[in-house]
């Protein structure tokens, strides 16, 4: 490209690329949120052969050893009655139950890990499938108009009056006992996907909105117009003029959508209505930490944190994203 | 003066509705009868569940929250102390006015019923009342009715024509003596202790014999319920036609009214309880708060013992527990310890190895599935899980990969314990999960042998101290009904050599107590070798009160006595 000046310019996307590595928040959460995919990867790693022990499996009559003492994990209470046993708290070393244990004399560190993996595999997933539906059903409404777009906007309104968590909890609750049948696919309860699905549907219509109304915008547009006099196929017009248009807007839709889905599924799965046990989220690990919130809260505050951290990274990363991929903005800040 | 007598005695006469001419009647009694006791009495007691304890009918209801309701509410011709103490092993005379007579070894057993005895709504108690009462047993089909009552002459023919029930020749009353004398097919040493149980309550004889539901009928206790809502509340007040008979049966109650409130989780009626907005609440107290209730609370926690066990019933005509050696195996496998962890550690539990819990008659060490022991050389007690011996029959049983599905109630004890069995399962290569569902709706599913589950997680509360509660209730072949919600041999084992050896200890123990104990152990190490169930834990249970109240409140059978809180 050549600007006025005379001078090569770089194009679009590079141009975004640059302004997003110049902003340093964005990158540090960036960073940030690849150490904690990167850390969850590697959970069966840290579980099998650092903390040497299966986070799935209760181990509450099971013992370690701290500073060369072996202990045992759930230990006798101080209290004149010698009612209840706790389980042990952070040792705060790697090799024995780091974070300490959970109610079944579970690692909480490597639960933590695992619950990591399910909890960002759920989110970012529902977040990518949801940005399918959305945009399927944004772009029918925004570029066919007419009966298309009354029926699909009204069906979206429909689904915006019903509180989000209140629909996911609903849909939950019905395929948690039954499972997920769609055509000829079943998808058991216990299933990630079912999830995933769930939390996907419910943000479609927070998503289709506003990639209706870039179409809807898009379609009026002067070089759209000037293609459909030359003849150009409504197909055609649709991928080439349309679709690299939205990019952007989806683009920044993406890690907005993450961090919801992210809350959505933590708060289903508190609710023992999202990750099934002896599987692990974030969200049943607090569900777990609940019953220990007096005697051991770290089992509820370590996810809490986790979440807290994962979700301020994305959007915090989502923002630069749309500094970076706003065209207008940029123009701007170009001069 | 003697006018003076005269008049007074005249006036304390009607205003008592006549109840002081009982040759029993005790000189507490209030002027318009119903007996207050001097000191402490009064106030509004109030208790708390998380949620509505089931119907209303006391022949009905099976569950602990209401027979602890029905106890001060209803009485029956024998009951179980309600007293403080050491657990007594037999029942004490209750409506009937002393301990029954035994014929013809044990056969036939002869009541008199106490007079004078009204129920709540004014209506004299007769010997009729308690025909139809025990009629009622059969025709509201209560769940006791066939292994408590069945062998009483006319029984069985009931269990079959529940509407067209008359016990001929099975009960029969003299209205003029108060005297009920009971006929038996068989000899029965336990018959007076099954009649204590809630379900054999007096009611009046026109009482519906369909399930009341939320309607109480009229009962002869301290108390009546007024109202009962399941979904906010149930409220008691005094029953003005009560006077006390025996301190021990039946004492007076202390606060004028109770209301039951429902709906709440159980850390917030610890909380409640703490704050002084309840005095006490139907739930095991969450085992997190325990701490805290022992470091702070020393004084309003009570602890009780009582004859209860936790175990998983293993369906013995299902895969993979039809197969001797899988049952075994999951027997050796799992860690006791861990239960007794789950259930709030050494102070509140103890390892069960054995269908008759610690404490109940009939119970000799025997624990055929820990470390070292065997069925032909059982320990004294439960040391440890024995994985080895475990895996080993795993593999000759050749069931190892199967799915296996537990079934729990869904309450975080339960399901602690729960996951505790499913990783145990795992450990032997099975592929394990836990299906939790509300206690009311999991009782009588695991029952039902048409829902073919594979593992029942489950708890069972002594009816009366009795080895028969256990070991006959449990898992003798006539518990067994296929097909039913009313099944309470969950297991479906039926194994003919220990049912024989139980009709034996019966029909011995009629003579010869000791000896019949000898033979409900036998009888229980007969079953245990079948291993038809896994036991799990034995837990004394805690509680915790508010500030104000005072007094013992607490008895063995019933756990809980409301009628005994003392409100300052």
């Amino acid at each position: 490209m050549i600007s006025s000046s005379g001078q090569t310019t770089a194009g679009p996307w590079v141009q975004a690329t640059r302004a997003l590595i110049s902003n340093r928040s964005a990158m540090s959460c960036l960073g940030v949120l690849l150490l904690v995919i990167l850390l969850c990867v590697f959970a069966p790693f840290y579980a099998h052969h650092i903390a040497r022990t299966d986070p799935f499996i209760s181990n509450v009559a099971g013992t370690l050893t701290v500073n060369g003492q072996e202990t045992d994990i759930m230990q006798p209470n101080d209290n004149p009655l010698h009612l209840g046993l706790s389980p042990i708290g952070p040792t705060w070393h790697p090799r024995s139950y780091l974070l300490g244990a959970d109610s079944q004399g579970r690692d909480l560190a490597s639960r933590l890990l695992y619950g990591g993996r399910n909890s960002l595999l759920i989110s970012f997933s529902a977040a990518l499938l949801c940005i399918i539906m959305a945009s399927a059903v944004g772009i029918s409404a925004g570029f066919s108009g007419g009966v298309i777009d009354i029926i699909l906007s009204r069906l979206m309104d429909i689904m915006w009056a019903v509180p989000v968590y209140l629909f996911a909890i609903s849909l939950s609750i019905v395929t948690i006992t039954q499972g997920l049948h769609i055509g000829p696919i079943t998808i058991s309860s216990n299933s990630l996907l079912v999830p995933i699905f769930i939390i996907a549907l419910v943000y479609v219509p927070y998503a289709a909105r506003p990639i209706r109304g870039r179409v809807m915008t898009l379609r009026n547009a002067e070089f759209v117009l000037a293609a459909r006099s030359l003849g150009v196929p409504e197909y055609r017009i649709l991928l080439r003029d349309i679709l690299p248009n939205i990019l952007p807007s989806v683009i920044v839709l993406a890690p907005l959508l993450t961090a919801l889905a992210l809350l959505a599924e933590s708060s289903l799965s508190f609710l023992s209505l999202g990750v099934q046990a002896p599987a692990a989220s974030w969200g049943t690990i607090i569900q777990d930490g609940e019953g220990l919130i007096y005697t051991r809260p770290m089992v509820a505050i370590a996810p809490g944190l986790a979440i807290i951290i994962t979700v301020m990274a994305l959007n915090i990363f989502g923002d630069g994203l749309r500094d970076a991929l706003d065209i207008r903005e940029t123009s701007r800040r170009n001069g | 003066m003697l006018r003076c007598f005269v008049v007074s005695f005249l006036i304390v006469f009607f205003m008592t509705g006549g109840a002081v001419h009982s040759a029993d009647a005790d000189p507490a009694s209030t002027p318009n009868g119903t007996f207050r006791p001097a000191e402490h009495a009064g106030g509004t007691l109030k208790l708390t569940a998380q949620s509505a304890p089931g119907s209303a009918d006391p022949q009905v209801n099976y569950l602990a929250p209401m027979l602890q309701v029905e106890a001060v509410v209803y009485d029956g011709l024998m009951t179980f102390a309600k007293a403080p103490g050491p657990l007594r092993r037999h029942a004490v005379p209750d409506l009937a006015d002393g301990q029954p007579e035994q014929l013809d070894d044990g056969r036939t057993w002869r009541f008199h019923l106490r007079k004078n005895i009204y129920f709540s709504t004014g209506k004299l108690l007769t010997t009729d009342d308690v025909v139809a009462s025990m009629q009622r047993i059969f025709k509201v089909n209560s769940p006791t009715a066939g292994p408590y009552f069945s062998h009483i002459i006319g029984g069985s023919l009931c269990l079959h024509q529940p509407k067209r029930c008359t016990l001929d020749g099975g009960v029969v009353a003299d209205k003029e003596t108060g005297t009920i004398v009971f006929h038996l097919t068989h000899s029965d040493p336990e018959f007076p202790d099954r009649l204590a149980f809630g379900h054999a309550v007096i009611l009046p004889e026109n009482t519906s014999v369909n399930d009341t539901g939320n309607n109480a009928p009229p009962g002869t206790g301290p108390y009546r319920i007024t109202s009962y809502n399941p979904n906010s509340e149930m409220r008691l007040e005094r029953n003005t036609w009560f006077r006390q008979w025996d301190a021990l049966a039946q004492p007076a109650g202390y606060p004028d009214h109770i209301i039951y409130r429902f709906g709440f989780e159980p850390e917030s009626e610890v909380t409640a309880i703490e704050n002084g907005q309840f005095d006490w609440m139907a739930e095991n107290v969450p085992l997190d708060r325990l701490s805290e209730l022992g470091q702070h609370f020393t004084s309003r926690v009570r602890l009780v013992d009582f004859l209860n066990l936790y175990y998983a019933a293993l369906n013995v005509n299902t895969p993979p527990f039809d197969n001797l050696k899988a049952r075994q195996a999951f027997n050796y496998a799992v860690s006791r310890r861990a239960m007794v962890i789950h259930n709030g550690g050494p102070a509140v539990a103890i390892p069960a190895c054995q269908m008759i819990p610690q404490g109940a008659p009939g119970f000799e060490p025997a624990c055929m599935w820990t470390k070292g022991a065997s069925p032909s050389d059982p320990a004294p007690e439960w040391e440890k899980p024995d994985m080895e011996q475990a895996r080993k029959l795993i593999t000759e049983s050749g069931t190892a990969g199967q799915k296996v599905i537990i079934v729990s109630p869904q309450t975080p004890g339960y399901l602690a314990m729960a996951n505790e069995l499913r990783s145990t399962l795992a450990r032997l290569g099975y592929i394990a999960s836990v299906r939790s569902m509300v206690q009311a709706v999991q009782f009588p599913y695991v029952q039902n042998s048409d829902n073919r589950v594979q593992v029942a997680l489950t708890g069972w509360n002594a009816d009366y101290p009795a080895a028969s509660s256990y070991l006959e209730t449990l898992l003798s072949c006539k518990t067994f009904h296929p097909h039913s919600d009313n099944s309470l041999n969950m297991s479906g084992y039926c194994d003919q050599g220990a049912d024989l050896l139980m009709a034996q200890a019966r029909a011995v123990a009629v003579k010869d107590q000791e000896a019949g104990d000898h033979l409900w152990a036998a009888a229980d190490r007969e079953l245990m070798a079948g291993a038809p169930t896994v036991p799990l834990a034995q837990v004394r249970w805690v509680t915790l009160l508010s500030s104000r109240v005072q007094g013992e409140v607490t008895a063995p059978i019933y756990q809980i006595i409301f009628s005994r809180f003392q409100l300052q």
